[in-house]
């Protein structure tokens, strides 16, 4: 996979109701590329992704959302992820009765068949291998790829599933939405583990959502960039985030 | 009556995925004008050449059907006209054993069924009633030799008497209730099946029904006899042409299961939206009998149906599983009912609805313990999937507990189809459409899966077809 794909977002603007919160984002993510993204609550880290994904809660005001130069704000949701963008959840959704194997099965292949109609499908046992590569890269069992999507499943097992789900799509860009949220320490280092190999081995590009620095010891991030009330007030290398990590939020809110 | 012409257009909107909807030329040896009367009930009773025992149980059931006023208390029956429907219709002479025998056109209707396929795939037996009449019965061999009976219940009336003598209308007397009494004047059709001492037949039989004239009236009877110790899985399926004007089923199933037996009754419901679907069925179990019913309901226009379970004798057990489906137009007020009459007898009863485009849904369940009946387990779940704004889900369960050291457990969960799980799925690549009918197949699943694999599939893909535009 050598092509870059790119993810560029410009002077973005959206709300929900008639609550403005996103206020003028601008982002550039390419292939290979793993930013990370920090803010305080109710900043609009999260709707942030929701608005990438194309939530249809939120309205877009202003600005633009290109991939590999193609605007896709108007676009579906499904039409999103078929180009190859991926949403991992802060709170991944129950679908009770949905074994995930078969489910993860089915989006590969329409994605695949998105993008060329006569895309080869994969069929149930070589997909299987798959997902049983996958569990393994985040440490959990196989029985999960017969279980259904996050049913009865830990905060922290979600979480794990959710990028087990990454790794099996093989997203061109991924936005994680606050992935180490919830995880005890030896679960967070197995996501950020599972993330860092996904990342080095796939040329995926990344946007990391959080609003801790800890998760950012297990990955190294190539840009930090600090939101703030709908807007991106700072941007910078790994150190922004151990800095940030020192003087806290307040102190670039209010420069 | 002429129907509107928007009201047509409708019909053909809303029919548009029903793939069962096709009308076959047919020319029936008998038919009887449309309305109900004495005359057509001893005119049913001659042509078949009953005993004269049989044609007063219907003389006097019809005299109760006229004396039953209309329940009231369930789905909408205001627009049932039964001065429009043809209450027997004879399709052929009489019922074939050999596909082969079977009039072309008949036969025809049910090759694309896929009937006789069906049979010759994964059945031990098969029938086959269009209109009024079975006009095709087979059972295996080797069943035979061991001495079980499945016949056409008109058939078997003719050659065993003497069980019709003891059971017939005896676990659903004619006062049952107005739709008992008119299936016991006018019935027609229908499966016998007698299962002798210790046999077990590990593949299903099956029956299926065709209604193919319009304004017409289809009541089936059938008898299902489980002797002590021997095991039965009995399936029906049953479909209609697609008419502006209503005809109405109306089937009577009764059923005794003996000690140590157990029977299956699966149900797959899919008749086209303008029939009114009324059906009584009720099981007896005896000493450590086991029933289990498994009832889905996809098609019809009002359904109302509620299975039975009396549990007799200690150790018997009850299962009551239904999957119901309401889209626009359809109303399916569907359930379960359970009698404790014994000490130690368990049951249970699992409901999941899903309604959309504004149909509805509705739960109506009895658990009833008898005084004496000490020591039971009964645990009862309803879940409703509410797919948009316009459907509704009713639940109305009655519990009637007359005995202090029982177990009943009663829960019920209404979940309308979020938009986080669309937005979950789709941001996986999904359209809409696909992702509204992975979460219905979802939840029908714990359903599904209690049904042999042809059968589950057949039921997923209609599924699928009744989920086909519903969304974006």
């Amino acid at each position: 996979m050598s092509d870059t794909n790119s993810l560029i977002i410009e002077d973005l603007h959206a709300e929900i109701g008639n609550t403005k919160i996103l206020k003028g984002i601008d982002l550039e993510i390419k292939s290979g590329e793993l930013h990370a993204v920090m803010g305080p609550n109710g900043s609009g880290k999260s709707t942030l992704c929701n608005i990438i994904m194309g939530h249809p809660k939120y309205r877009i005001t202003k600005g633009s959302i290109k991939f590999n130069d193609t605007e896709i704000s108007e676009l579906k949701t499904n039409e999103r992820a078929n180009l190859g963008l991926f949403l991992g959840f802060q709170h991944p959704v129950e679908i009770p009765g949905v074994p995930l194997g078969n489910f993860l099965r089915i989006a590969k292949n329409a994605n695949a068949k998105a993008m060329d109609k006569d895309a080869a499908q994969i069929g149930p046992a070589e997909f299987l291998q798959v997902m049983k590569e996958k569990t393994e890269l985040l440490k959990m069992s196989p029985k999960f790829i017969g279980r259904s999507v996050n049913e009865g499943l830990s905060g922290g097992e979600k979480k794990r599933t959710e990028i087990v789900q990454m790794a099996a799509l093989e997203p061109k860009i991924a936005l994680l939405d606050e992935i180490d949220s919830g995880l005890d320490i030896d679960a967070l280092r197995i996501v950020a583990e599972g993330i860092r190999k996904i990342h080095e081995t796939s040329n995926t590009g990344i946007l990391l959502i959080t609003h801790y620095q800890r998760i950012l010891n297990h990955i190294s991030p190539d840009f930090v960039h600090v939101i703030s009330d709908g807007r991106i007030i700072k941007s910078g290398d790994k150190n922004l985030a151990l800095e940030l990590e020192e003087k806290g939020y307040e102190s670039y809110v209010n420069s | 009556m002429a129907v509107p012409k928007e009201t047509k257009k409708e019909i053909e909107e809303n029919l548009g995925n029903y793939k069962f909807g096709f009308k076959t030329e047919s020319k029936s040896v008998y038919k009887s004008p449309k309305g109900l009367s004495e005359d057509v009930i001893r005119e049913i009773s001659k042509r078949k050449n009953e005993p004269e025992w049989m044609l007063r149980f219907r003389l006097r059931a019809y005299e109760i059907y006229l004396k039953k006023p209309m329940p009231n208390w369930g789905a909408d029956l205001s627009q049932l006209d039964f001065d429009n429907i043809h209450f027997y219709i004879q399709p052929q002479d009489k019922a074939k054993t050999k596909w082969e025998e079977v009039p072309k056109e008949i036969k025809e209707t049910f090759e694309k069924l896929g009937i006789p396929e069906a049979e010759r795939k994964f059945l031990a037996g098969s029938g086959a009633q269009f209109e009024s009449e079975v006009i095709y019965h087979s059972l295996h061999e080797e069943l035979k030799k061991k001495g079980v009976i499945f016949e056409s219940t008109d058939v078997a009336l003719q050659k065993y008497p003497e069980y019709f003598k003891e059971y017939f209308g005896k676990i659903i007397p004619a006062s049952d209730n107005k739709f008992a009494a008119l299936n016991s004047a006018v019935w027609s059709g229908g499966s016998f099946i007698y299962i002798p001492k210790g046999v077990q037949i590990d593949l299903p039989l099956q029956a299926y029904f065709r209604i193919n004239a319009e304004n017409m009236g289809q009541f089936e009877r059938t008898l299902i006899i489980a002797d002590e110790g021997s095991s039965v899985h009995y399936v029906e399926g049953c479909t209609a042409p697609t008419y502006s004007s209503d005809s109405l089923h109306s089937a009577v199933v009764e059923i005794i299961v003996k000690k140590n037996a157990r029977v299956q009754y699966t149900t797959i419901q899919n008749w086209s939206q303008n029939i009114y679907n009324l059906v009584t069925k009720r099981a007896y179990a005896y000493q450590n009998a086991e029933m289990f019913w498994l009832d889905c309901n996809i098609g019809s226009k009002v359904t109302m149906k509620y299975p039975a379970v009396y549990l007799m004798e200690e150790g018997a057990k009850g299962e009551i599983q239904s999957l119901a489906f309401s889209g626009a137009n359809q109303h399916q007020d569907a359930g379960a009912k359970i009698i404790h009459a014994a000490p130690n007898t368990s049951s249970t009863i699992i409901s999941k609805s899903i309604s959309k485009s504004g149909g509805r849904g509705s739960y109506r369940g009895l658990v009833k313990v008898n005084k004496g009946a000490k020591n039971i387990k009964s645990r009862v779940v309803c879940d409703a999937l509410l797919l948009d704004k316009e459907s509704r889900s009713d639940t109305y369960p009655t519990m009637d507990i007359n005995e202090d050291n029982v177990s009943v457990a009663h829960e019920a969960t209404v979940s309308k189809i979020g938009e986080k799980q669309l937005f979950y799925l789709m941001s996986r690549g999904l359209s809409e459409e696909e992702a509204a009918s992975m979460i219905v197949n979802g939840f029908a699943k714990p359903i599904i899966k209690e049904l042999p694999m042809e059968y589950a599939l057949e039921l997923k893909r209609l599924l699928e077809l009744e989920m086909e535009g519903s969304v974006g």
